[in-house]
């Protein structure tokens, strides 16, 4: 296991060592993206343009640009009908075990804290996956903390077994995985994959990530290319936005998500957006802190970048966000979300890794959908393997 | 007008208008049919929610055609596999080959279709490739056994109107099977213009979903279509095809 000491780009043993070419470029970018140096005039020549390049994206992320949230949104708005007409995908996400063996300082599932740990049997994966389908849905996303020994690579694919007797899309949000690994998943059923890079400030994440694989920044950064490689068909990107300075870390993922379509011109591109909640008494006291308008400005530049790819929305919002975001940049929404362990057949049987915000089920989310004249989309994908 | 009719795989349609369905709210389903008067409606395989909710199945009409598309397919392999996943689920013979490669513009993967299409018409599909306008593409398209040849207008989404209007008047002038305008259309004023120089049909979705009033777009469309047919079948004054026509001989004033 890595310690606090070791150096976050040496790869473990076992780890499949791909290609650096995007994580170079990503890098470059990131450091040399000054922020501070864009106009009101960038702006608005960039929200002039048909399709926007890295150099565009960077001004959509400046502070100057905080100023253009209404300008933004139309364009977003117009991007997301032209993409998506008024569909929204929903799913739902099914955590089957919580063990983890990072340590990441901010994160409620880091093995020095002493929670109720727990990984659903077998059993308990098919009660609760019956119970989800149950109520309409056609998509799961399966999470699981980063732990290889308590939640094996063959646990996963028995749970993604059982789920696609069930389900037509499924999602896992797991450790990162070798391709070889990612090909297994899929050829099981899994055609999405999500990682989250956190930070993209090496420094910053050798900080956040003292002990685990996790630990290693170029194995994360390279999950989504080796998961494509392993034949899924798409891969959601994010930051912890807040951990660090937000706009870099905006700015990288975006980078990251674009490099990557371009060398996997096939495969689906989506981000999720999960933020750190500023403390209430220190409001607008430090810049660096992500309020509902800064993760705005975020979700924006996202859809405004990459008009088509998917953004999800997830009940770490609040209702009102939520509800303003869909439709207007996001086209994906989950519902009767339970972030514990289980808990959708019955009592939870881990602790949760966040709070939620919006505990609507799914009947509550679809009429807010349609309430707004939008469409609620159960299936969008098969699986054709 | 009465005996003209647009033949596909054998069968006949009074109306030359596809619709799209894939981008406005399922009730408003039968009140844009009506309104648009169309007899075919494609429908994304992977969008049927079959014995579940918001089923798009569920809301076509018995009466219409359905056109089941292969989106979500990246290979002919795939494309090949939902076509016959459409036949098993009871959407019938015909097929609208989706082959898209590139997330970023959702261009057709020309060279993947014709596969498709070779497999899927000797398998009984009645084949409508959707397709980048190309001559030779189109030529193979014919020899592999489509029915049809659906060339974009533009990017699938954006508006942009008759932009390959050049390379489509080419299959129109070469190919012997309906050619009917797929992608891009974003007005009904660009409808017409394609059906004047002589497409077969128009097929549309994002144009008529992202209207204020879908049900008054539908409408629009519809009229657009016919006039541009009419206009075709009347034949264009000769002026606008870059030509004069004198009103007497030019060369009258031969003697012997």
């Amino acid at each position: 296991m890595k310690n606090a000491n070791s150096d976050i780009m040496q790869y473990l043993d076992g780890m499949e060592i791909t290609s650096h070419e995007i994580l170079d470029k990503v890098e470059n970018l990131y450091n040399n993206f000054d922020y501070n140096i864009y106009t009101s005039e960038n702006v608005k020549k960039v929200l002039n343009k048909e399709i926007l390049d890295l150099n565009d994206y960077a001004v959509l992320l400046s502070p100057v640009a905080g100023a253009f949230l209404e300008e933004m949104a139309v364009r977003a708005k117009t991007e997301t009908f032209k993409h998506f007409g008024n569909t929204i995908s929903l799913y739902t996400p099914l955590y089957i075990a919580n063990y983890c063996e990072n340590h990441c300082v901010y994160c409620g599932f880091n093995c020095m804290n002493k929670i109720h740990r727990a990984a659903l049997t077998e059993k308990e994966i098919e009660q609760e996956l019956q119970s989800i389908a149950k109520q309409g849905f056609k998509e799961i996303l399966l999470l699981t903390g980063e732990s290889r020994k308590k939640s094996s690579v063959e646990y996963i694919g028995k749970a993604v077994t059982i789920a696609k007797k069930y389900f037509s899309t499924i999602g896992i949000e797991i450790y990162p995985l070798n391709s070889d690994e990612y090909a297994y998943l899929n050829k099981l059923g899994a055609d999405y994959v999500s990682v989250y890079q956190e930070t993209y400030n090496k420094d910053k994440y050798a900080e956040q990530h003292l002990l685990g694989s996790k630990r290693v920044f170029p194995y994360r950064f390279n999950a989504q290319e080796r998961a494509l490689m392993g034949g899924m068909r798409g891969v959601c990107f994010g930051a912890l936005l807040g951990l660090d300075d937000w706009r870099k870390d905006a700015y990288a993922v975006g980078c990251h998500a674009f490099y990557v379509q371009k060398k996997y011109p096939y495969a689906e591109i989506s981000f999720s957006c999960p933020r750190m909640r500023p403390y209430i008494n220190n409001s607008e006291n430090n810049p660096r802190d992500v309020h509902e308008r800064q993760l705005l400005q975020v979700i924006l530049a996202y859809r405004l970048l990459m008009p088509y790819a998917t953004i999800n929305i997830s009940t770490r919002e609040q209702k009102s966000f939520r509800d303003g975001v869909v439709g207007l940049a996001c086209n994906k929404i989950s519902a009767g979300s339970k972030v514990g362990v289980g808990g959708h057949d019955g009592e939870e049987k881990g602790d949760e890794q966040f709070d939620i915000s919006d505990s609507r089920n799914l009947e509550e989310v679809k009429e807010m959908l349609e309430k707004k004249g939008l469409q609620p989309i159960f299936t969008d994908s098969q699986y054709l393997i | 007008m009465k005996d003209d009719k647009l033949v596909i795989g054998g069968k006949q349609f009074n109306s030359r208008f596809i619709l799209g369905s894939g981008k406005f709210s399922l009730k408003f389903m039968q009140s844009v049919i009506d309104n648009a008067e169309v007899e075919m409606v494609t429908v994304a395989l992977r969008r049927a929610n079959i014995g579940g909710q918001n089923n798009i199945l569920d809301y076509i009409p018995k009466n219409i055609t359905l056109l089941p598309n292969t989106s979500g397919a990246r290979t002919a392999e795939e494309a090949v596999r939902i076509a016959r996943l459409a036949r098993e689920v009871g959407c019938g013979d015909f097929v609208k080959l989706e082959i898209i490669g590139d997330s970023k513009y959702l261009l057709p993967n020309n060279a993947e279709t014709i596969k498709a299409t070779e497999i899927l018409s000797k398998e009984g599909f009645i084949v409508m490739p959707y397709m980048y306008p190309d001559l030779y593409v189109a030529r193979d398209l014919v020899s592999a056994g489509a029915s049809a040849v659906m060339p974009l207008a533009a990017p699938i989404g954006t508006n942009k109107g008759l932009r390959t209007k050049d390379f489509i008047k080419i299959l129109v002038d070469e190919i012997d099977l309906p050619i009917i305008v797929d992608a891009g259309i974003g007005r009904p004023s660009e409808a017409c213009a394609a059906m004047e120089m002589g497409v077969s049909a128009v097929m549309a979705n994002t144009a008529i979903a992202t209207a204020g009033n879908v049900d008054i777009m539908a409408k629009a469309f519809k009229n657009a279509i016919i006039a541009g047919r009419e206009a075709y079948l009347a034949g264009t004054g000769r002026v606008l095809e870059g030509k004069a026509e004198a009103s007497s001989p030019l060369v009258g004033f031969l003697e012997d």
